[in-house]
Formats: C-alpha cells, structure tokens, sequence
C-alpha cells in the first residue's frame, strides 16, 4: 500500500492512535530540490520555547509512565561504541536487549506475554559476527555504524565498502555519518549524492543518516541537513554519533522531527527518528516520547519510526519500573547491566 | 485498563491538580467575604450577596458581599488617612513591604494558583505557570522602585488615593499590575476585583495582612459594576485605573470627566498576527497557540487577526488545522490540557452567539470538537474566508476564536494590521532583522512582538493606543501613571491687570495700519470659515489686532492638514533638532519687535518682557536639544532578547493654549511636541491670540513644513470640543477652565483619545522647572515596547 497521502488525509495519519501499521513503504527518495531547502526558516527562540511545554502540558504518571516506559524500552536502539569493545561484553549486551527487563519484575508487572525486547542492538562492525550470532532467532535488528564513524572523512569508497561489509556480516540497518564539511560549505548536492550512494549501497538494510548537529553551526543547518538525506533516501534521521560535544537536545530534535512532517507532507513518507547520545534518564525519555505524540501521533511511537540510541537509559528505565512496582526507588545494582 | 493495553494505547495521564487545599482555604473563610478596608476584614449581616462559580463545575465556590455606599467612602477615607505617612515614611520602608508582599505571595504559590484555576476556569498550567510567577515578579521589580523613587523619580510625588478595577481574565496578575506601582510610588489604593473571580484578591488582602502593609494602604471592596463605578465617580479619589472592556472603559471616561482625576485605561483588542512568508511558520503555528489559545483567547492582547502573507497562506492554514488537533479542551485542574473553560456561562454565550451570528455574514469555520461539549469549554477555532468589513473581524470576541485574512505585500500588511479601532498589541513574524524592524514601528499599538506573542515582565510596559485604552503599566513609563508632577506654583499674572470688555466687531481708530492676523493652517496664513473676525487687544484697552473667529471647519481643516504632514514624524531628530534651533534664532532676531509686543499686549514692564523671551527661547533650545536624546530603553527581561521601549509621536496632538504668559506657554506646548515628532493643532488663549497668531511670521521663515503647527482662534470651549471628537487628532493638551476640561474629557470619549487636562494658570511658563522637562517629552510620546527575542 503505497503512502501517497493527500493532505486530507494527514489529519487522520498523523493524529492515529493504531499501531502495528502493515509494514511502511520504504522512502524511495526524490529529486534533490533546492528550492524547498531556501524556504527552510528556523527560529531558535520559538523552538526553545516550545520544547519547554512538553513536559508543562503533558503529564504522564502511574499506570500510564509505566506503559510509556515500556515502550521506551522497546524503542531502544542497546549501544556500545567503544574502542575496548570485545565479543563478550557485545555478547551481553545483546542477552541484554533480548531481555531488557528481569523476569521477575516482568512477572510482578504482569508483562510476561509482551516478550518486551529492545528494537535493535547497535555496534561497530567489527562486534556484527558476534552480535549476529547472540540475537539469531529474537526478531531484534543489528545495526552497525559505518561509513568511517564517527567523523565520516575517511576516503569515499571505503565508507561505501564498509556498508557493503556490514550488510554482508548480517546488519539490517546501518548508521552512517554525513560529511559535515558538505553541509558547512553548504554543498548541499555533495551531501545528496553521499547520501544515495549510502543508500544504494543499503540495499534492503535500513539507512539512518547521523547529522551530528552539534557541529553544524547552527539549526537552519540541522533543517536542511535533515531534509536533503530524506531526498536521498534516508530511512531514518539521527541527531547524533553520542561523540559530539553537544549530542541529542529536545531543540534539535523538534527542529528534525518538523523536517519529517514537512517531508510526509511532501511526499507521503514515514521516515523515522532517532535521537541518540544524552538521552539517559526516564524523564527524558518521557519528553522526547511526548514530542514525537504532539508533533507526529502515535503512529510515530513504533520501532520502525522511532529509536533511543542509548545505552544507560534502560538501567534508570528499569529502576523506574521497579518503583511503579514496589513504591521504593531500586539501587542500580539490583538489575543486570548490559 | 491493563499495563499492555496502556502499552498500546499510550494516553496522557489525568492529572488533577488537587483543590483540597483551597477549598479548606475557603471553608476556614465561612464561604463568605466580605471587604478588607483599613487593615481588617468587614463584613455586613444584611450584605448583599453575589455567587462566585467554579465555572468549569457550576459550582459555587463562595459568596462576596456587594459593598454598600458607606463602605465604598470607608474604604477611600482609609486610603486617604494613610496615605501620607505611607508616602513619607521613606522608599526603603516600602520597598521592604512590597519585597514582603512579593516572598508571602511565593509562599502561597500554589494555594493562589488553584484558587484562580478554580475561580476563572484557566488551565492550572497557566495560573501555575504563568499568572502566579508573573504577579510575584511585578512586586518584587517595583520593590525596586519604590527604592530608587527618590533618586530616578525627583520632581515627583505620588497621586494621593487610587482607585483600581481590575477583570475576570487575569485576576492577581491585573491586581499585581495595579497595586505594585501604585504603592511603590507612595499611593494608597481601593482596588475592585471582578465579580466572577474575587477569590486571589480576598487571599491577597490576607497575604497584605501578614505582610506589613500599613492599615489602609490596601483597601479591597468586592461588587460588580455599580460598586466600581461609584468607586471610580468618587469624589475622595485622585486617580483612577481601569483594565476591561472598551465599553466599561469609555463610560468610566464619561463618568469621570472633568473630575480632575489622572486616568488609565486598559481596553479591548483585536491584535494582528502578522505572518510573512519569509517566516518560520511552525514557529507561527506554536506562536498562534501561545497567542489566541492561551487563556481561553481571554486575553485582551490576543493575536486574534491572523494576518498571513498570500503565498504561503494554505500552508499555515493546514499546519494550523494539524496543530489544532493535537491541542486538548478539558478541566482546568488537569495538567494536560491546553484550553479550560470560558470565565462563565454568560461568557460561554456570548462568545458562541457572536460567532454563530458572525458567520452568517460568511467565513468557513474549523473546529476540532463540538461547541456543545460541557463545562463552558469552547473549542479552539479557526475562521477563513472572511475580510475587512466581518463583524468577527472588526469586534473583539474574547473568546478562542482566530479570524485569518490574506496580504499581498508588508505595506497591505500594516495597513490592514491597522485598520481596526483597537491599538493594544501585535506580533510580526519573520527571519528577516529588515522586514520586523521595520515593520514593528509602524503598528499601531502599544506592544510588539516579533516571533513570538503574549510575552509579559514587570520591567516592560503594557498598554495602548487609539480605542485599547491610554496608559502604561509596567517599566518606568508605568510609574508616572501613579505620580504627579510637584512644585508647580499656579500663575494669573498677568491676566488680571485689566478687565477689558470686548467688543466685537472693534474698530476703534488707530493711524496704524491695519493688522489682520490669520489663522495658520498647512503653511499657509488663511481666513475664517466664518467670516467673522474680532478685535483683541493691548493692556491698555487699545486694539492689539483683529483676530479671525474660528469654528469647527477651521479645526476640521487644520487637522487635515497636520495629518498630511505626517514626512516630520519620519524626519531625523537631528534634522528637527535643527528647525527648532533655527525657529529661535529667527525668534532672536525679532526680540526687540517682541519685547515692544509683550509689553503692549500684556502690560508687563520691560524686565518682564525679557523674561518671558528670554524663556520662550530656552524652552526652544531645550527641546532641539532634548530631539535627538530622548531615546527610550532596552529593558533586560528574563528571556533571550532585548525589549525596546521606544518613545513614539503620538502623530496630531491638539493643544488648547493657556491664558497666562502667552508667548512662552504658546512655546513651550509646540516645541516639546514637534521636537518628538508630532504635528500640532493650537487653538492660542482666548485673551492673547495675537501672540500666537504673530509668531506665524516666524514659522514660515524656519524651515518647518507646511501641516506642522496649525494655528487657530475662536473661543476655546467649543473649538476644543471639536478637537477631543476628532477621530484624527491623537492626544489633546489642554489648559482652560474647568468646564472646557469636563467637556473635552468628554468628547474624547468617542475615541478614547489621550487627555492632558489642566486647570489654566497652573503653572509659571517662564520656569523650566515647571514648563520644560521629561513631562512633556512623556506626554508627546507613546512608549512601544518591541520584543525581540533573537538566537540562532
């Protein structure tokens, strides 16, 4: 079913309360258009202001931040991206995304027939062989950065290569860096023409396109950056590698997530979120949740267009949950680490 | 609901702010209250009663007494006895009471913010959010005033007793608003909150109490409209402050006409939302929500006339559409919601008629939901397809209701922007630095935001122009509403040294030849309409001049032309600065001629002829030099920007002259004036216009451009009539007996014009402390306050 929707028929996509949608229509891409990215205006101070009302106007307790947590956990993109990475700790990350939640507070929460996981493990993609083996048969994604993360300047053709290497090695989704340079120089051709090689060399692995936004100077850039991989054919955008000085901020964020609503408006597709680096608490989790609820709807609440990459969220996530639970706040040491 | 259906269906919570606490608060109060007059609470047996209701439950959460008439003079004697010492004890002393009043009312945050939720029906979000942290900000920033009167204030005392009525839509933050400046300053006050939301104002008359404000500094009365008109008609009161409805607001302008008493008015709106394509229109969108659906759209300065630029029109409209979808209608005690109930059932009606009404006139309505939901909630909505000449358009709804029209250009942008009889706010978005500069100062209205709207702070003005009212409240130009100007030394000299009788026509011979003084009106010297003319004469009875007699068509033409003048306002200041000092330079060199004149005409020595010139000719220097340094402010609010207070022309202002010391009081209404920008229609002294009318020779010589200064005689009490009911004249000044005052003040009724009234021979024109000075820069001036918030 083809996601062509008409502008009549946005107000009911994007205020849709299902999920479980059949499986989207991958974002073929378009035409870089020029013209659309110097309409793009972005004023700081409005963003500032608005980000400040999610948490004001929106209140999520009890039963209900329980619920939102626990698909918090299943929006999760579990994380290591470390040099001292090795195919034991990758090993228990995994164990971990599989069961994000111990078994007996599952029991107590009466969630048991959830089989509650995170979305997808993300890794270098030396830690793929492993990863792949830990997580066969558990319907979780791999996803490995690529394309000479984090700072994207080795030589073009291995960056392409090293997609081409991931994908062989069993990653389904790939997170690439964008060459920041193209979008300070405001080369914004030079961006689309990277960004479709990366998608080409995808081939059905899904592509996230990293921004790193904390170094493009300034949120005009962000709007843009976000809109020309989208032509490119991004299946997801990203705010951040978590290397950045500044990574994933709730301002950058709503600027990227208007992006993707100018963008299905254009054309009809869904593309996906994913903030990552800096997004470590429950509560902040809580916010970016309510972002993508008042901004796109619920249908942007699932895994195949929203992700936390993040790697200590789910310990405070699981604390949390044991609170609901118990009404006394839990010791990190009572939960299995990753 | 189980924790996986939750899972799927991921809901905001209900979450209900508690009222357990008010509603102890209110049952330890008997449900009843009464006044708080002379540091007690009163209370009758016999009262009447009015019902205050929870309107988003119908319920009645308390009753008030309707104060009777002696209470009404209780409460203003109090007022009046303890002013002085409140006044006198010093700016430390009250500055350490209001600094109380600010630390009490953060003690009480959150009882006070259910109350008003409960009271008025807003959001808990924003009484929390926004009307609590907002008034406790107004007495701590004028805390600091009241110390610093004494150094930043010189040359001025308080008014003496205020009078303050105050509306349902921001009930302690309007009380804030009132009451901090006037006590900063060393008034005392009777304040008179609304009737449907006296709840915050009866738990502030407590916070008063515990705070050290002396017995009768505060006085608060409860009643609805009668209690307020007599207590704004009462003879005890000095001053008068008002924030409601335009109508209310023009009535208590009537009432108070020729009383003598200083005014405020905070009136309705019909603010424009200006949005250019160049602008960030999800920013526009979130700015409309802070804009017409804050508060209900119970906002006197909501953006409630969308203005959109063509082109980029469909798109704003169906991203707002989006947006209005996602905003929640619901009780007001529920932190996730966005819009709560309207103040009343009365409100809920009369808001629901006029758009239901309006409509018939056409428009496509939006509306995410039905009006019949319940509890006095009125959806979000949006009208299309509507033009200039829609009544929902040109009246104010105070309701959530956004009209939306098209622009094609920034010059039909402002045009339309100001086609409304309202001035009080708007907002212009657009990335361009260029476009809203240049743009913001041509809005007729008191306050500009730029990229965003509904933004307040103690240290900002708020107030104004045309139909939405005149005064400030807030920043230092808010201050002055509640002082008076001292050391003024009333001045007869040297009108009573002859009692001549006028005869008219006067023809007595003389072997001069014939002086014919004519008006001057668009550069030009001109006739009478009339035909008729009079003779005015010298101190020794003999004939000055014959002097045309003016009558409405003379006013009417001497407007039209000061209206059309309107390239001085754009002028430099350096370039008025230099046609005022080249108008006294060619006044010098008439000195001799003049001082022959002043001694003839007036009947003074020659020491005090030199006098007079010699001040007529400072007051001129003065005010070149004053052109290019009256400059404004940048306020620092607590917001990433900068808030500019710019001082505006206020455009024609009419001046009816005083009879004393006719050339330097002649001098010194026009030069402050024009020195600021504006374009002058005189009408001279009744006893001396050949003074005025002889300086036509003067004007022509120096450069100032045809319009400027208009110069018209006749009798002052119905030429001055025609100028306050002058739709085009922007302020009048006047100095004339008190009748003419009474009747001015009323005829500026019709459109709410600014009214400088004095009682004639007030004051000494040839002392510059009395004559020149800040006063009449601030009178010749409207303060804009422009928010700029700015990041990239």
């Amino acid at each position: 079913m083809a996601k062509k929707a008409p502008i009549s028929l946005v107000k009911s996509t994007l205020s849709a309360t299902a999920s479980g949608d059949a499986e989207l229509v991958r974002n073929p891409g378009m035409a870089l258009d020029l013209q659309h990215l110097d309409k793009i205006r972005v004023n700081k101070s409005a963003v500032v202001r608005r980000c400040a009302g999610y948490g004001a106007r929106r209140s999520i307790k009890k039963q209900q931040q329980a619920a939102w947590l626990l698909k918090a956990i299943s929006l999760i993109d579990l994380t290591t991206l470390s040099g001292d990475d090795t195919e034991d700790r990758v090993k228990r990350l995994c164990s971990k995304a599989k069961q994000p939640v111990g078994m007996a507070l599952q029991r107590q929460l009466g969630i048991e027939a959830m089989n509650l996981s995170t979305a997808a493990v993300c890794v270098y993609h030396e830690m793929l062989g492993a990863a792949c083996e830990s997580l066969a048969g558990s319907g979780l994604h791999l996803a490995a950065v690529s394309t000479g993360f984090p700072a994207g300047l080795s030589p073009l053709p291995l960056r392409i290569a090293e997609i081409e290497y991931s994908v062989a090695a069993g990653a389904d989704e790939i997170d690439i860096v964008i060459s920041r340079r193209h979008v300070l120089e405001g080369n914004w051709q030079a961006l689309y023409d990277e960004v479709k090689a990366f998608r080409k060399a995808c081939g059905p692995a899904h592509l996230k396109t990293i921004l790193a936004t904390g170094e493009l100077g300034n949120l005009a850039n962000v709007a843009k950056a976000s809109m020309v991989c989208m032509m490119a054919g991004a299946d997801f955008i990203k705010t951040s590698t978590g290397k950045e000085t500044e990574n994933a901020t709730l301002v950058v964020s709503l600027v990227m997530v208007r992006m993707i609503r100018e963008y299905f408006l254009l054309t009809g597709f869904y593309i996906g979120f994913k903030p990552a680096g800096g997004v470590s608490d429950s509560k902040t989790a809580l916010l970016y949740m309510t972002m993508m609820q008042e901004e796109l709807g619920r249908r942007w609440l699932e895994p195949d267009l929203f992700r936390f990459g993040a790697s200590s969220l789910l310990g405070d996530i699981e604390r949390q949950l044991d609170h609901y639970d118990s009404g006394n706040y839990s010791a990190a040491y009572r939960h299995a680490i990753a | 609901m189980t924790l996986i259906q939750e899972f799927d269906q991921l809901n905001y919570s209900q979450a209900l702010e508690s009222d357990a606490e008010a509603q102890a608060w209110l049952q330890s109060k008997g449900r009843r209250f009464g006044h708080y007059i002379n540091g007690a609470f009163v209370s009758a047996a016999d009262a009447q009663l009015i019902d205050v209701t929870n309107p988003a439950t119908g319920k009645v959460l308390a009753q008030i007494e309707a104060a009777t008439s002696a209470q009404v003079d209780q409460a203003i004697a109090s007022a009046r006895e303890a002013q002085p010492s409140w006044f006198s004890g010093g700016g430390l002393g009250r500055a350490k009471v209001l600094y109380a009043l600010a630390r009490n009312l953060q003690k009480y945050a959150r009882l006070t913010a259910v109350l008003e939720t409960l009271d008025n029906g807003k959001p808990i979000r924003e009484s929390r959010d926004a009307d609590i942290p907002l008034a406790i900000r107004h007495f701590y920033h004028h805390a600091g005033w009241a110390k610093l009167q004494h150094q930043e204030l010189p040359n001025h005392g308080p008014v003496g007793v205020a009078a303050q009525i105050i509306p349902w839509n921001f009930p302690l933050l309007m009380l804030a608003w009132k009451v901090a400046p006037a006590i900063a300053m060393g008034n005392a006050i009777v304040i008179k909150p609304a009737q449907q939301t006296p709840l915050t104002a009866m738990l502030f008359a407590q916070i008063c109490h515990e705070s050290g404000v002396p017995a009768g500094v505060v006085n608060i009365i409860n009643g609805a409209g009668e209690t307020g008109a007599s207590l704004a008609v009462h003879n005890g009161v000095d001053k008068v402050a008002f924030t409601g409805s335009t109508a209310v607001g023009r009535a208590i302008r009537l009432a108070t006409a020729g009383q003598g008493k200083k005014l405020t008015l905070e009136l309705g709106g019909k603010s424009a939302f200006i949005v250019f394509e160049d602008a960030d229109l999800d920013a526009a969108v979130e700015g409309l929500v802070d804009s017409i659906w804050f508060n209900q759209g119970e906002v006197c300065c909501a953006g409630s006339r969308l203005l959109v630029q063509a082109p980029i029109a469909k798109q704003l409209h169906a991203k707002l559409k989006l947006r209005m979808q996602q905003l929640r209608t619901g009780s007001p005690m529920d932190k996730s919601i966005d819009v709560g109930s309207l103040v009343s059932q009365q409100q809920f009606e009369r808001v629901a008629t006029m758009v239901s009404e309006g409509l018939q006139a056409g428009g496509e309505v939006f509306q995410t939901q039905s009006i019949d939901a319940p509890q006095n909630y009125y959806p979000p909505t949006l009208i299309t397809g509507v033009d200039t000449s829609h009544p929902l358009v040109q009246e104010e709804i105070f309701g959530p209701v956004l009209v939306s029209m098209t622009f094609r250009t920034q010059a039909e942008a402002i045009s339309l922007a100001n086609n409304s009889r309202y001035g009080l706010a708007a907002s212009v978005w657009s990335e361009s630095i260029n476009r809203t500069m240049d743009v913001a100062p041509k809005i007729e209205a008191g306050v500009v935001w730029i990229n965003c709207h509904n933004q307040f702070d103690a240290a900002c003005g708020f107030g104004g122009v045309k139909e939405s009212g005149f005064g400030r409240e807030g920043g230092k130009e808010g201050l002055y509403e509640y002082l008076k100007p001292t050391g003024l030394t009333p001045m007869t000299y040297p009108l009573s040294s002859t009692d001549i009788t006028i005869v008219s026509p006067a023809l007595n011979g003389t072997d001069s030849i014939d002086r014919t003084l004519k008006f001057y009106v668009g550069g030009k010297q001109v006739r009478p309409d009339s035909g008729h003319s009079q003779a005015c004469y010298n101190h020794d009875a003999s004939v000055a001049a014959i002097v045309g007699v003016g009558n409405r068509k003379d006013i009417r033409n001497a407007v039209s032309s000061a209206l059309k003048s309107s390239s001085w306002t754009k002028n430099s200041a350096h370039g008025r600065a230099q046609v005022i000092y080249f108008l006294a330079e060619n006044l010098s060199l008439r000195e001799g001629e003049w001082l022959e004149r002043l001694q003839a005409v007036c009947g003074y020595t020659l020491a005090q002829a030199q006098a007079e010139f010699d001040a007529a000719i400072a007051c001129l220097f003065t005010y070149a030099g004053w052109c290019d340094k009256y400059d404004g402010a940048a306020h620092n609010a607590p917001y990433q920007g900068v808030t500019l207070a710019l001082p505006e022309a206020r455009g024609v202002i009419g001046m009816v002259a005083p009879s004393n010391q006719p050339l330097s009081s002649t001098i010194a209404l026009i030069a402050p004036a024009i020195a600021m920008g504006n374009r002058v229609v005189l009408v001279t002294s009744e006893r001396y216009p050949s003074i005025a009318l002889e300086l036509v020779q003067v004007l022509e010589t120096s450069d100032i451009p045809a319009g400027v200064v208009n110069l018209v005689a006749g009798p002052q009490a119905d030429l001055s009539k025609h100028l306050a009911g002058h739709g085009e004249v922007d302020a009048l000044w006047c100095w004339a007996d008190s009748e003419t005052n009474k009747s001015v003040e009323q005829a500026s009724g019709t459109d709410l014009k600014t009214t400088w009234t004095h009682v004639d021979a007030d004051r000494d024109w040839a002392d510059p402390l009395q004559s020149e000075g800040l006063e009449f820069l601030r009178q010749a001036t409207n303060v804009k306050n422009i928010w700029t918030p700015y990041g990239d």
